[in-house]
């Protein structure tokens, strides 16, 4: 097994014009972890999320990642276009270079064994906000990702429809799937991550395992958001 | 006005030949032209919505400057290309039917483009990382993203639709309002209207009228179905 980090950023950095939106950032995401981002609005957590991913370009410093490994992000609001979930999940299984036929197949695959079976054939864009999180996870893990990014899966979400998209985003984890992602629920990364990095004002402040994050002590500004005095 | 109103309800109402056969035409040279130009158009400004190239900001901004040429400027190039002596000249076209299509197409096809290129642009930037992250490449997002839109995009065709059925200036040129051959509803008004044959001009007015009010109606419709379609309908969580 190798020990190369699935993604590594080196004193990376990431301006938009005058604003600094991360600095001189430097983390590895290694095979297998669960990764949360925490922080205030504005911290910088989905620049790194999607620095990490690679849809955000560096200014500064470097980005490497294993090019076996396949990616998948879900965003916080996921699109789903004006068609059946089984052609929203399918197109995606396409576009990975499978053939149509395959594609549906192993569509329709993932949403029955996903709770979707029933749904199938419903437009997409008329399901409930968590119902679409839920598909837009199905849709990524049907791709079979190495590692999986996620943008506040669960914000928005009433507590049942959290609960079940947490449900979705355990089993992709048991199953071996390197999760990144952003949250400002505390309890979430509590129960769903292995690593909390916590992120203020574009810095890394803190990168420690779950329980030391929650249980040692910290930085101040972390301190605080934990505290809840930082939103 | 009350009595050529009267006759021009009348020429309506008895199924005039002479009035069919001019509505015929424009709805056919309109309809043709909206067809070629959509085509061409939506897949065009799908395109240029998703792509990001060198000198696009340029392109835009000729793209939307064409927007504004005027009908009787489409007709004169489409006149010089298809005239005996133009580059065009051996397909024999001008003052014909097909004549009237190309320039109306080439008016319409910015408008499409234009308005194409604005509504994909609008859910690329939305929506567009998404798919990207998903493996769909430059072209794949500008056809999933303008069928995404398709509703809209219908209003796109009415809008199109309107122009071209609207316009007298270019078909004027290129077509020469030959009774019975490249007569169509505007240039059959100018005609009238200059020959003071007033119920005849308004009969094809209060048909251009009803045209664009049954179009406008049926984008209407669309739109409706297609919130019906987007709202939110409860069913089980785990269906």
């Amino acid at each position: 097994m190798s020990h190369m980090p699935l993604i590594q950023l080196d004193q990376t950095s990431v301006q938009f014009g005058a604003l600094t939106a991360l600095e001189a950032c430097s983390i590895s995401i290694n095979k297998g972890e669960r990764v949360v981002l925490l922080g205030a609005n504005g911290s910088g957590k989905s620049t790194l999320l999607r620095l990490l991913h690679g849809q955000q370009k560096q200014t500064t410093g470097t980005r490497e990642s294993d090019n076996r490994a396949r990616q998948v992000m879900v965003f916080q609001q996921p699109h789903m276009l004006r068609l059946s979930a089984l052609w929203n999940v399918a197109l995606a299984l396409w576009f990975s270079g499978q053939s149509w036929r395959t594609a549906k197949a192993d569509a329709g695959q993932a949403l029955s064994s996903m709770g979707f079976a029933g749904m199938v054939a419903r437009n997409a864009r008329a399901m409930s906000v968590g119902q679409r999180q839920r598909l837009a996870l199905v849709r990524a893990w049907s791709l079979k990702p190495d590692v999986l990014f996620l943008d506040e899966p669960t914000a928005s979400l009433d507590p049942a429809a959290r609960r079940e998209v947490e449900i979705l985003i355990e089993q992709f984890a048991a199953a071996g799937t390197t999760l990144v992602f952003s949250s400002h629920n505390l309890g979430q990364a509590k129960r769903l991550a292995t690593r909390v990095i916590y992120l203020e004002q574009g810095k890394l402040v803190v990168d420690l395992p779950v329980k030391d994050f929650f249980n040692k002590e910290l930085p101040n500004e972390a301190a605080l958001f934990l505290q809840g005095e930082r939103v | 006005m009350t009595d050529s109103l009267y006759a021009a309800f009348e020429l309506i109402a008895s199924g005039n030949a002479s009035l069919a056969s001019i509505v015929g035409r424009s709805l056919a040279v309109s309809a043709l032209a909206v067809l070629i130009g959509g085509f061409i158009g939506v897949w065009l400004g799908a395109w240029l919505g998703v792509a990001r190239y060198a000198g696009r900001p340029v392109v835009i901004a000729v793209l939307n400057s064409f927007l504004a040429v005027p009908s009787v400027v489409v007709g004169l190039v489409v006149y010089l290309l298809l005239s005996r002596s133009g580059p065009l000249g051996f397909l024999g076209w001008l003052f014909s039917f097909p004549a009237m299509v190309v320039a109306q197409t080439l008016l319409v096809l910015p408008v499409v483009t234009a308005l194409t290129r604005q509504l994909v642009e609008s859910a690329e930037s939305t929506h567009g990382e998404q798919w990207r992250s998903l493996g769909a490449g430059t072209m794949w997002r500008s056809v999933i993203l303008a069928f995404d839109e398709r509703h809209a995009l219908f209003m796109v065709f009415v809008t199109a639709f309107s122009r071209a059925i609207t316009e007298v200036g270019a078909v004027m040129i290129v077509g020469g309002n030959i009774d019975g051959f490249t007569r169509v509803m505007t240039t059959a008004i100018a005609l009238e209207t200059s020959k003071g044959d007033l119920p005849l001009a308004l009969a094809l007015g209060l048909v251009l009228l009803a045209v664009m009010f049954a179009l406008n109606g049926l984008a209407a419709l669309v739109q409706y179905a297609k919130s019906r379609a987007d709202s939110y309908a409860p069913q089980g969580r785990s269906a």
